[in-house]
């Protein structure tokens, strides 16, 4: 339907977008709306987190031991402050904490799923074009991989790092492990999108009349075939940053994820456990609260993408 | 027609094409299948000279498109020789070389709507050809080039900077005939170029490459299922079946002496459109699956002519007259109706 | 247009049929009247786009939304249909009005066998028992021409070549014995030689069982085969009405004029086809007035501005400005020159 203005002046990028049936779409799915404004307010609040959290939570030179344990919107008997959303046990500002730690977490997200993606798409568009045996090694490994839970191959690898890795250098180095370990655990899913969507443009006519002249296959993967397989990795890379995010905290609350020193939102929620029953609700319930409201906004978000660039839905 | 004395561009010989069909190894293994080939291409000759158009016309399945794509060299035949310019393609080895050859033909495809990049535009689809073959290297001189190719193929300038899916199906086919010759090649594969297209639009597209033919002097191989089409563009014709040529003849001989069962039975088949009332003669059965081709002529379980000769002896392509040959036991032993 | 002596069997009046858009109301369908008569084969033809077989689907009631019809009547046997409540329309459809598509393969579930989908379209609309429909379903398709139909009758549609299953189609087509059969490019996916089998056993069930047929195609030459009577479509809009041997030799709306000339012939030598130029609007932009006109080489003033109804020129009905009382002397002329010279051309 896109292709409904026949107008003869091309119209400024920004007026084609607001025009496009995708923006129509999204406008039109109030759900969507909210779960942007949402992802958006949370990805800029971690984003700037030095410029408006009220404390430094890791600065411990900020932290005042007799603030500890006060709770939400409650002045601090000792010293009268009030938090937002509490304190934890060293009197660290929950609120502040859990903008911090988004951060990291989004960190880590993004990354892995970038590392997925470009191992995922690279992979998948060489099974795809050159089939033969390059396909089947490459769809073997991706069959093996599939079989064992994505957790379990971030353990493993975290426990390859742990015993490889001189203890020195293992806080430096675990938030990239983290990344390598969860990207590593999601690449199959881009691979297999990208290869199948390669081998049906492959066949296509414009694919065969570049070959004709004999551009070089990678310039055809790149330039031809890459655009054009790029819409279901946008859906994929979008639920999989929701996922990555959850794996992470997962790997946090079990220990092994990012050290206590830069806390994520699963190490805070791993912290807040231990006072669960003993009255400090808050310090589980708000990082718990952040983590599921960035989660669920961005997958709502990758389930909407994923219907608006399906046509057979629109 | 074309003076018979002028030059062979394009020579085929013997032309074979075969496709594994098998299916995956372990299922061969447990089914204990042996592999299975369908011969798509089985033994095609054929030479176009220079300026004229030749056609290769017959049903789905007959392989006519697979010879369209082993001539241009997107895929590689499993035996038999293409002699372009009388340079056998397959054994130019050096990159250099096969460029300066792939420079001199460009190819039409069916599907308008499959044959453009959806991600780019039109002036950029355009140039391609031009870039990959280093024609020219000043951006400028490349617009000029690519808006005198827009204008060429009936569309304007301005069209450049506008996506694929902005145009109906006879524009982009004009999209694709100019990027067709931003080579400046001289011989153009064309694979059923106007099947896909609405009848008037059809017409349009069918005037075009008549005049791009007479002013840029092109050669085509012209692949099409549609007989009156073939009859519009082509010089010479040969009729396909089952990866085998049956007959091949100057195009008015054809139409109007067709010697082969097939060939006839095909042209008495045709809707008749001007409703003279002629009596309708129906062909059997239909065309047999390509992976098991009957034994002997591949035509005989359809052909009224049949005997058993046919069923044991595939025939040979015979010259019956000038320019005309057929390949059928029937015709060569004089028992036509 | 109507025979006054009796009720057409099928008779659709004014059709106009939109689609809703976030860009405002498309009108795909606009103002379109025609009648078919009892055992009536007729042709619509038309490029892709120019509403055919939204016009075939609107009949049946199987309009996807959000196309729906925004005026006009379709008239069953002189009853409306075209505003019935779906579990009534299923009941006409298949019993009255049965529909063959292009693609054989959609219209047949590959989970059972030709046979017990045969049966069951019978025992839906016929009260007799199993036994009787099954062999009612062998005489159908000993009818259509499948040989071997006691055997064929257990087999998948898988089983079955392209020309077998649409004649599997067919069959399914007339099993409730239906008044009129909807044929949706029947023959587009087939090759020539099996195209022209299907055709013929087309026009042959048609005669025997006096079964009246709406022919969608955009292929000419199957309804110069076919067709008592032909519509050509244009943008939505008829162009043309009238019998097929009229509109086929000596047409007279400019659009079908430029159709039939742009057509190769078997038996001609054109140096040059004849060529519309331009292509056929968008639905977002018809223009005002004759939707042709922009494209029409014999274009005047009126064309620009008013819309023409179907009049009358002689044995068609054209809606062409040029066939209106006032100038139709002059320019008639000028047209049936213009036809002579493509004959001669042709001939």
């Amino acid at each position: 339907m896109s292709n409904m203005q026949s107008t003869t002046k091309t119209p400024s990028l920004l007026a084609r977008a607001l025009d496009s049936d995708i923006f129509y779409s999204f406008t039109r799915s109030p759900i969507t709306v909210i779960s942007a404004i949402v992802a958006f307010v949370m990805i800029t609040a971690a984003l700037c987190a030095p410029l408006i959290s009220p404390q430094n939570p890791f600065d411990p030179s900020t932290l005042n031991l007799m603030e500890g344990f006060t709770a939400p919107m409650t002045p601090n008997e000792f010293t009268g402050n009030s938090f937002w959303l509490g304190t934890d046990a060293q009197g660290r500002d929950l609120f502040s904490a859990i903008l911090y730690g988004s951060r990291v977490s989004l960190m880590v997200g993004f990354a892995a799923v970038g590392f997925a993606a470009i191992l995922g798409i690279t992979l998948g568009l060489l099974s795809g074009y050159l089939g033969g045996w390059v396909d089947s090694a490459v769809m073997r490994v991706a069959d093996v991989q599939l079989s064992f839970p994505a957790i379990l191959i971030a353990l493993l690898i975290f426990g390859v790092f742990k015993g490889v890795v001189p203890v020195q250098v293992q806080d430096k180095m675990a938030i990239y492990v983290l990344i390598i370990a969860i990207g590593l655990s999601d690449w199959v899913q881009y691979a297999r999108t990208v290869r199948s969507s390669t081998m049906a443009e492959k066949n296509k006519e414009y694919v065969q009349a570049a070959r004709l002249i004999g551009v070089p296959a990678p310039m055809i993967l790149l330039r031809h075939i890459l655009p054009n397989v790029m819409g279901p990795v946008l859906v994929i890379a979008t639920i999989g940053l929701a996922l990555a995010i959850i794996l992470e905290a997962t790997l946090s609350f079990l220990g092994v994820g990012v050290p206590p020193t830069q806390p994520s939102l699963g190490t805070l929620i791993r912290v807040g456990q231990d006072f669960m029953f003993s009255g400090e609700w808050w310090i589980i319930l708000f990082p718990s609260i952040a983590l599921l409201l960035l989660a669920l906004s961005v997958n709502l978000l990758g389930d909407w993408l994923r219907d608006a660039l399906n046509p057979r839905l629109r | 027609m074309t003076a018979s004395t002028a030059e062979t561009l394009l020579s085929v010989e013997d032309l074979k094409c075969q496709f594994d069909v098998s299916k995956p190894f372990l299922n061969r293994v447990l089914e204990r299948e042996p592999k299975r080939w369908l011969k798509a291409v089985d033994g095609v000759s054929f030479s176009i000279k220079k300026g004229e158009t030749f056609a290769l016309v017959g049903e789905s399945g007959c392989g006519k498109s697979t010879v369209a794509r082993l001539v241009v060299g997107l895929y590689d035949p499993t035996d038999g020789h293409i002699y372009f310019d009388g340079k056998d393609v397959h054994n130019i080895k050096s990159n250099a070389e096969i460029q300066t050859l792939r420079r001199r033909f460009q190819m039409i495809f069916q599907d308008p709507f499959a044959s453009l990049n959806p991600r780019w535009r039109v002036d950029r689809i355009v140039a391609e050809p031009i870039k990959v073959f280093g024609l020219m290297s000043d951006e400028k001189k490349i617009k000029e080039r690519v808006a005198e190719l827009l204008t060429q193929v009936g569309l304007s300038p301005a069209d450049g900077s506008k996506w694929p899916h902005e145009f109906s199906g006879g524009q982009r086919q004009r999209i694709c005939i100019a990027r067709a010759l931003a080579n400046n090649p001289e011989f153009l594969v064309c694979d059923e170029p106007t099947s896909a297209l609405d009848v008037s639009v059809q017409a349009q597209i069918l005037n075009l490459m008549k005049d791009l033919q007479d002013t840029l002097g092109l050669t085509y191989l012209f692949i099409s299922h549609d007989l009156a089409v073939v009859r519009h563009m082509a010089n010479r014709v040969g009729v396909m079946y089952l990866g085998r040529i049956v007959e091949i003849a100057d195009s008015k001989t054809l139409f109007e002496e067709p010697k082969h069962p097939y060939t006839r039975m095909l042209l008495a088949t045709i809707p008749d459109i001007t409703m003279s009332g002629k009596e309708k003669v129906i062909m059997k059965g239909e065309v047999p699956n390509p992976i098991t081709p009957p034994p002997g002529c591949t035509f005989h379980p359809r052909c009224p002519l049949a005997n058993e000769r046919c069923k044991r002896e595939a025939p040979a392509l015979i010259a019956v007259s000038g320019g005309q040959s057929v390949s059928c036991h029937a015709i060569e032993e004089g028992r036509t109706a | 247009m109507t025979n006054d002596t009796q009720t057409p069997l099928l008779s659709v009046r004014n059709l106009r049929i939109e689609f809703p858009t976030r860009r405002g109301v498309l009108v795909a369908i606009d103002d379109v009247s025609f009648d078919i008569s009892k055992g009536e084969v007729l042709g619509v033809v038309g490029e892709s786009g120019a509403g055919k077989s939204l016009t075939g689907a609107a009949i049946i009631g199987l309009l996807e939304p959000p196309g729906r019809i925004a005026d006009g009547q379709i008239l069953l046997q002189g009853e409306p249909i075209h505003n019935l409540p779906h579990a009534q329309m299923r009941k006409i459809r298949g019993r009255k009005i049965a529909m063959i598509f292009q693609d054989p393969l959609t219209s047949l579930n590959p989970l059972f066998t030709v046979g017990q989908q045969i049966i069951e379209t019978i025992l839906t609309h016929k009260d007799i028992s199993e036994k009787q429909a099954r062999q009612r379903a062998i005489d159908l398709l000993t009818e259509v021409g499948i040989p071997g139909p006691e055997q064929r009758v257990d087999h998948y549609p898988h089983q079955f070549s392209g020309g077998m299953r649409q004649r599997v189609v067919i069959a399914l087509a007339l099993c409730a014995d239906p008044e009129l059969i909807i044929a949706d490019e029947p023959t587009t996916a087939l090759d020539v030689s099996v195209q022209a089998q299907i055709i013929a056993l087309l026009k042959k069930l048609c005669k025997e069982h006096q079964t009246a047929v709406m022919l969608v195609t955009h292929d000419m030459g199957v309804i110069a085969e076919v067709a008592d009577r032909v519509a050509v479509m244009y943008a939505g809009r008829l162009a043309e009405i009238g019998p097929v041997k009229e509109l086929v030799q000596n047409p007279q709306h400019p659009y079908t004029k430029g159709l039939m000339g742009s057509i190769p012939v078997l038996g001609a030598d054109i140096k040059r086809l004849v060529q519309i130029d331009g292509s056929m609007p968008r639905l977002t932009s018809i223009p005002k007035g004759c939707a042709f006109n922009p494209r029409c080489k014999q274009v005047f003033d009126r064309c620009r501005e008013e819309r023409p109804n179907l009049i009358a020129t002689g044995k068609t009905h054209a809606a062409c400005w040029l066939y209106d009382n006032q100038d139709k002397n002059q320019d008639n002329q000028g047209n049936d020159q213009d036809s002579q010279d493509k004959r001669e051309q042709t001939a």
